[in-house]
């Protein structure tokens, strides 16, 4: 199936941002960076914050930030449950601190003996924030 | 037999009065449209989250380490209902019907045995629910002063009612809430959340030979199963009440729309009413005054 297409599909809660039928999809899974072709085994993955690449035509055509979420991959399609989804050329650098900021007070805010899936959540807020100023920074 | 006086400033304050509802129609109307597009572009989110759990919850519901989000407590005593109104009113008869209807739930469900625990969101279903189920309150969430309904307004809520099944304050959730079928109807609905509602909405389980030849593919998943249906389970709930509250804000302005329309109707007639009344209690006082005068001309 090399050079074949499938349908990429970008959904947040608040709305749907992207649903195109797109060669490959580069998306942050919580294990590392995950290229998806065309006749990918079906799986389901868990996402950390980070930047979906979207290649068309030979080329890289969406840059989206992503701060989360699901994907469910299926030999013909693809489709992204993001908790919150911005395309990296809106990101602001300004928000993206802000909200560092908040995730690290959060964070050091956490009392010792809290529950460790707590910690974990928090940890992977804070993640999701240092990606989102990385990504407002390199766009 | 009111005066002259009486009848012109009852005409200007009914003219007021359908001035405002005027304007509130107006602005319920452009409310509507916002809150429309709201709801319909969260439909995306909410129908694949549901397809994604679909296959997710059917393979893990039956073992018995199955999250408490996805199949309850396993018992079936005590019910939590979260019933979902307007902050305000002034919009017909949209927030007695979902207390109407809870009300015969609580009923229906008490009458079973079971205990009947209420979380209300929204202030107006709190005060029409306390009159008579004051001591069913577990709490009330009410969101004036927000313009929009935001997605972090549902997960709050969404995580109150995990905390509470956590503690096992209650064995089964469901939603009230007025789903929004179009700008004049509005149909209150009971939505079940805990036991999620899994096996209900998809027919074929994942598994079973797909006849038709449709995605019955078994899932590989990383990092595994359960942690991702951990993290998929309380994200399915805000979802849900995500969606009740923006169908809810949606049928509000849809509902309050139609009743300013209808107020503004009966206000014009109203008028028209006391204004052929002025009329003609003038008239009255006119030929009264002309018959005083004649007779007194005819007397000297």
């Amino acid at each position: 199936m090399a050079g074949g297409t499938f349908r990429f599909e970008l959904v947040s809660p608040a709305r749907l941002l992207l649903s195109r039928d797109v060669e490959m999809a580069v998306i942050p899974s919580a294990e590392g960076e995950m290229g998806v072709l065309a006749g990918h085994a079906p799986m389901i993955v868990a996402l950390r914050g980070g930047v979906i690449r979207v290649r068309e035509n030979g080329q890289e055509t969406e840059r989206l930030f992503v701060a989360g979420g699901f994907a469910e991959v299926t030999p013909a399609r693809c489709t992204v449950l993001a908790d919150e989804a911005t395309p990296v050329a809106t990101l602001s650098r300004s928000a993206a601190e802000e909200r560092l900021r908040e995730a690290e007070a959060a964070l050091a805010a956490l009392p010792a003996d809290a529950a460790p899936e707590r910690r974990d959540a928090a940890m992977a807020r804070l993640l999701s924030a240092r990606a989102m100023r990385e990504a407002a920074e390199a766009a | 037999m009111p005066s002259l006086k009486d009848l012109r400033s009852r005409i200007n304050s009914v003219k007021s009065t359908r001035k405002i509802t005027q304007a509130m129609k107006m602005v319920a109307a452009a409310k509507l449209r916002r809150a429309q597009a709201q709801a319909e572009a969260a439909r995306p989110y909410a129908e694949r989250m549901q397809r994604m759990l679909a296959s997710l919850g059917a393979a893990v519901a039956s073992s018995p380490s199955a999250p408490r989000l996805l199949v309850g407590t396993r018992r079936d005593r005590v019910h939590l209902l979260v019933v979902v109104t307007a902050d305000r009113g002034l919009a017909g008869p949209f927030n007695s019907n979902v207390g109407r209807f809870a009300r015969a739930r609580i009923r229906a469900l008490e009458a079973e045995g079971k205990q009947v625990k209420l979380l209300t969101v929204g202030r107006k279903g709190a005060t029409y629910l306390k009159r008579e189920f004051a001591n069913r309150f577990v709490g009330e969430i009410t969101m004036l002063g927000k313009k929009t309904v935001a997605f972090s307004d549902a997960e709050e809520i969404a995580g109150r009612i995990a905390a509470m099944l956590e503690e096992e304050a209650f064995d089964a959730c469901s939603l009230i809430y007025n789903r929004f079928r179009s700008v004049v109807s509005q149909v209150p609905t009971e939505q079940r959340l805990i036991p999620a509602a899994v096996e209900e909405e998809q027919a074929p389980r994942t598994g079973a030979p797909g006849a038709d030849g449709g995605p019955q593919a078994l899932y590989e998943y990383e990092p595994t199963e359960a942690e991702i249906l951990n993290q998929l389970l309380p994200r399915n709930l805000a979802v849900q009440v995500y969606r009740a509250l923006l169908e809810s804000a949606a049928g509000f302005y849809g509902s309050q729309m139609t009743a300013m329309d209808n107020a503004t109707r009966n206000a014009g007639e109203m008028i028209d009413r006391l204004t052929l009344n002025y009329n003609r209690t003038r008239q009255a006082n006119i030929t009264k005054e002309l018959i005083e005068i004649i007779s007194g001309a005819e007397a000297v």
